[in-house]
């Protein structure tokens, strides 16, 4: 029988990769792509606990995460590319120039 | 059987976000990230949420992961990750640690068999009467009126800040 904790746990399991994709590399855009595995699993628990409170405002809420992604995605992209043209790459270690 | 799908979409799950991390091409991490997000999409079935299954499908896998694969294919990034193999080695050791220390702070989940709760007004019968979408439309238009408003406007926003963006001669 699969319950809730089984999906709590894959739930962290994906969220924590998201988190060791974060720190490891150091491309911007897998950096992005990282953060959306990170949405994802959040998106997993709040589908989750929706079914077994019986309560619909999880999926109500995973669509809102959704739009807000969708908004993130394009604006963050747009950034990305703005930066790459002005500095030829995407690597965050050579993007340093707020840097104090 | 929700079990034999469960274990078979979530392995696949883990299987493709690790190919997501580790590969060294940005194009081969967009497509593991698209199949994770096509197995996400099946537990969302298994776990009767039609419409987020769909949306999930159209909006992540369709909209979000185009957009990705053609800002790699527009920047062109082949010999940037060349570079990339000889990683900061403390780096590494951060990222683990990290990793570590936020899993041991999700993962006590596993212990809560039983949470002391209070049953929502939609028991799978009800939602079923009707369909999950039509439930989860009238919830929008009714209790989440205002956020949905604010969702437009935000996605108003994004537009224009893209558009900007993307005009703007460096």
């Amino acid at each position: 029988m699969v319950g809730l904790s089984h999906y709590l746990v894959l739930s962290a399991a994906l969220f924590t990769l998201g988190v060791i994709g974060v720190f490891v590399r150091r491309n911007a855009i897998v950096i992005f792509m990282c953060i959306e595995l990170m949405l994802n699993a959040v998106n997993l628990a709040f589908i989750a606990f929706s079914r077994y409170l019986q309560a619909l405002d999880g999926q109500v809420f995973v669509f809102f995460v959704m739009t807000v992604a969708a908004a993130e995605v394009a604006v963050g992209l747009a950034i990305i590319v703005v930066v790459f043209r002005s500095r030829q790459t995407v690597r965050i270690d050579e993007i340093n120039l707020l840097k104090g | 059987m929700e079990a034999l799908f469960f274990y078979l979409f979530g392995g696949l799950a883990l299987i493709s976000s690790f190919f997501v991390i580790f590969l060294r091409k940005p194009v081969h991490n967009a497509v593991a990230l698209i199949f994770t997000f096509f197995c996400l999409a099946g537990l969302y079935l298994i776990l009767g949420a039609e419409f987020v299954a769909m949306i999930q499908v159209l909006v992540y896998a369709g909209a979000i992961m185009v957009l990705f694969l053609f800002v790699i294919m527009l920047l062109n990034l082949e010999e940037e990750e060349a570079i990339e193999g000889r990683g900061n080695k403390f780096r590494r050791w951060l990222g683990g640690f990290a990793a570590v220390v936020v899993f041991l702070l999700l993962a006590p989940v596993w212990l809560m068999q039983a949470l002391p709760v209070v049953k929502g007004t939609f028991p799978p019968e009800k939602v079923q009467e009707l369909g999950n979408t039509v439930w989860i439309a009238r919830l929008l238009f009714t209790d989440y009126l205002l956020p949905f408003e604010v969702a437009s406007v935000l996605l108003l926003a994004a537009i224009v800040g893209a558009v900007f963006f993307a005009m703007k001669r460096m």
